[in-house]
């Protein structure tokens, strides 16, 4: 038997995973793994607990995106206990995932990802990251500090509590917004929004273009998609049917709660995570290369894929530009961090929009709940892709059994493919250096796990 | 000569991490008197030479240590006795790291029911066995850091407030004692109290508390448990708010659940709250669970599983 290549751990990441690549005697890839070493059980240890409390214990998850899973707690909860928010309780849960989906994406183009378009793969490692990028483009690494800390502003300055939140209740939400706070938020938006668009133009001239140029094909592969899309076919993060598309483009919509229809999870040997795979195409899971089977991806380029349109303007006409050059479903990796930024520019419009609804300051923002036995599901799209928790509940409102599925999970087939396709592209006959692996690294880097 | 600096993150949720990155603007003095030299979720630095196909763990050395997270693999337990090797002064950092935070709820249960509640949920294919091959093996429980190694500070919060954060490494760089708050979340809080017993009985997070109260003539903000609902604010230490604000759920208006642990780092959160809930005559039973006591301070064997009956024989 060859070498085997430990890529241990994956940096630039959220979560925590390690890259295995068994080469053959002539030092060719002969079997990748990606594992995923994180089982802290929430499923079970939340066991017998009173529902209402779920929203604050689940949201430590992750994070990095504690508003998905507070919120999406909240509406499995609300499901649970057959209740419905007014509509101001649901557009200021919207609004405060709207803005943690903002922050989020600058943070991961910015903060983790950017360093290797900003600086190059072939940089030192020890200057390849945000560190590196505020000494070697201290304006833009200030602009982005900057930017981040606006929307982080936001969300601090109505719920306080901006890591682990608060502020979504059961029911509805915690407090009413001020005509004075929806002043000074549309303010803040104003110029991330302008930033956003910036971004991109600035992404379109300086680092996509690098795609096909350092990377051709890189981690490339051909699978169907997951998101949400409201009735109409837009693109929704917070609430509507989820669309799995196939490879071939066609697509079968459903509502949340009928998600066991359509998607079953996998227990993998090298793997804590679960590996989730479309049940309903009815052709199995494979993670055979030349023959994937039940694979679809979430997070960014997912959703950008199955929505027919988004309904913010400046995003559509980003959405239309970018399908005429890749078109429809687009499905190269890299092309994550495009779906990206034309999702930064939607989510900056989208906030907007709320804060203008004059429905967002009416000062009724919960509705009354009692504990019931139930059942509930609560979908939300998170950063890394569709977010389903699915709760059932006893008479007295007790946690009975939970089921989770986390975006990120989604994707750990796939990455575990890509990562596959870039290994087999890149190592040959033994030769491999730093830059190679650290190639490997951005298959995964790409989806942000 | 900046301070040199590693992170790791063992059983955690990056939020610690999250939390130093929303520092804003202080991010960039802090980086001009420390230098990041190993922190995963930042930047390049592995854990062994993997190109080689080491498996052995060896990390830069650095002056200060960030540690997040729990103990519970074996893989968590190298990398933290790594850490201790590597760093001349190690900081638990969050409480995952100094009580067992939320993962540590996991120690109410034994690992096999948990695996086997985890890898066989609704919409799981059936499986023959657990995970085994390349993933690192469990503990038998969730430890906070300093059941297993020396800690020299802890700096809890989930997560810690960037303020302390800045502070902690500020003092270190500048060779001067940090001490945060040892005083309660009540001590800081801004409630009203009357302090009249009036409440036997505690509800449920169902309904809101009140945040405006007319007492008398005057409009206050009347205590929380006062009010009759669970708040964690006597028995969870302060901090949570930073140098300049209050507690940030009692000023988002919800009671305090207790993530900066207890007021003395060896406090006990449940028995310390049902003391006092005790004698003030309130009716213990009225809650559906106490559990939760301590959910954020789990560790240090307060949670484990119920005994197992054997089979007679
Ligand atoms: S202390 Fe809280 S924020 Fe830090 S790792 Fe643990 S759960 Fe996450
Ligand atoms: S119990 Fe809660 S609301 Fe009351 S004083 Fe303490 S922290 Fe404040
Ligand atoms: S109020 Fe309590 S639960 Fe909330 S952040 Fe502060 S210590 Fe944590
Ligand atoms: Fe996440």
């Amino acid at each position: 038997m060859g070498k085997v290549i430990n890529i241990q751990p994956i940096t630039r990441i959220e979560g925590h995973a390690s890259i295995h690549i068994q080469l053959d005697d002539q030092g060719n890839v002969q079997e990748t793994k990606v594992a995923f070493k994180s089982l802290r059980g929430f499923e079970k240890f939340v066991e017998g607990k009173p529902a209402e409390e779920l929203p604050r214990i689940v949201s430590r998850i992750c994070g990095i995106c504690p508003w998905m899973h507070h919120i999406a707690s909240n509406k499995a909860v609300d499901a649970c206990f057959k209740v419905t928010p007014p509509p101001a309780g649901n557009l200021l849960r919207e609004l405060m995932l709207t803005v943690a989906h903002i922050e989020d994406k600058l943070l991961h183009f910015f903060f983790l990802a950017g360093a290797d378009f900003f600086l190059g793969p072939e940089y030192d490692y020890s200057v390849r990251n945000i560190m590196g990028l505020v000494k070697a483009n201290p304006e833009l690494a200030q602009k982005v500090i900057k930017m981040r800390h606006k929307a982080k502003m936001v969300l601090d300055r109505f719920s306080k509590k901006t890591i682990h939140p608060v502020a979504g209740v059961p029911g509805g939400f915690i407090k009413p917004l001020s005509i004075e706070d929806r002043k000074i938020f549309l303010d803040n938006l104003t110029e991330l929004l302008d930033f956003a668009l910036f971004a991109l133009e600035y992404a379109k001239k300086e680092v996509f273009p690098k795609f096909g140029e350092f990377y051709p094909g890189l981690g490339e592969i051909t699978t169907g998609f997951i998101g949400m899309v409201d009735n109409k076919g837009a693109m929704n993060l917070y609430d509507g049917n989820i669309r799995l598309m196939k490879p071939d483009g066609s697509c079968k919509e459903f509502r949340p709660d009928e998600y066991l229809d359509h998607l079953a999870e996998k227990v993998i040997p090298f793997s804590y995570g679960k590996f989730p795979y479309a049940k309903s195409w009815g052709e199995g899971f494979s993670m055979d290369l030349n023959a994937p089977k039940g694979i679809y991806r979430s997070n960014t380029l997912a959703r950008i894929n199955v929505a027919d349109r988004i309904a913010t303007p400046r995003a559509q006409a980003e959405l239309e530009e970018f399908r005429d050059q890749h078109g429809r479903p687009a499905q190269s990796t890299l092309l994550y961090h495009y779906a990206r930024l034309i999702e930064e520019v939607y989510t900056c419009e989208r906030a907007i929009e709320i804060l203008k609804d004059p429905r967002i300051i009416s000062p009724k923002i919960r509705t009354k709940v009692e504990p019931c036995a139930g059942r509930g599901v609560g979908c939300v799209e998170a950063p890394r892709g569709t977010l389903i928790h699915d709760y059932s509940t006893d008479e007295n409102g007790l946690i009975t059994r939970v089921n989770l599925i986390v975006g990120t999970t989604h994707n750990l087939a796939p990455i575990n493919l890509s990562v596959d396709r870039a290994a087999r592209d890149l190592i040959k006959n033994g030769v491999y250096d730093d830059v190679i692996l650290n190639k490997i690294e951005m298959a995964v880097r790409a989806y942000d796990p | 000569m900046p301070i040199k600096l590693a992170g790791e993150s063992l059983n955690a949720c990056s939020g610690c991490e999250i939390s130093i990155l929303d520092m804003g603007g202080k991010l960039l003095t802090l980086l001009e008197f420390v230098s990041i030299v190993h922190l995963p979720l930042l930047m390049d630095s592995k854990h062994c030479d993997g190109k080689n196909n080491s498996q052995t763990v060896k990390l830069p050395k650095a002056d200060v240590g960030l540690i997040s997270g729990s103990i519970k693999t074996k893989e968590h337990l190298e990398l933290a006795r790594a850490m201790r090797d590597s760093c001349d002064l190690i900081i638990a950092f969050g409480t995952c790291a100094t009580h067992g935070g939320i993962p540590a709820l996991a120690n109410s249960f034994h690992n096999d029911d948990m695996l086997g509640h985890c890898f066989n949920t609704v919409g799981t294919d059936k499986a023959d066995s657990f995970p085994s091959d390349i993933v690192p093996e469990m503990m038998d429980a969730c430890y906070a850091l300093d059941e297993h190694i020396r800690v020299d500070v802890c700096l809890p919060g989930c997560p810690p407030h960037p303020d302390h954060i800045f502070r902690a490494l500020q003092s270190i760089e500048k060779k001067e004692s940090f001490l945060l708050p040892e005083k309660s979340v009540c001590d800081n809080c801004p409630a009203s109290r009357d302090g009249k017993g009036r409440v036997n009985e505690l509800k449920r997070a169902l309904e809101l508390p009140q945040w405006r109260v007319f007492d008398d003539t005057k409009e206050v903000f009347k205590c929380f448990l006062e009010q009759g609902f669970l708040c964690m604010g006597p028995v969870t230490r302060d901090g949570c708010g930073g140098d300049t604000e209050q507690a940030r759920c009692i000023m988002a208006q919800v009671p305090c659940r207790g993530c900066y642990g207890p007021v003395k780092k060896e406090g006990n959160q449940r028995l310390a709250m049902l003391n006092a809930l005790a004698s003030n005559d309130i009716d213990i039973s009225s809650l559906p669970e106490t559990l939760s006591m301590l959910r954020f301070s789990g560790g240090h064997g307060l949670l484990r599983p119920l005994p197992r009956i054997k089979e007679s024989e």
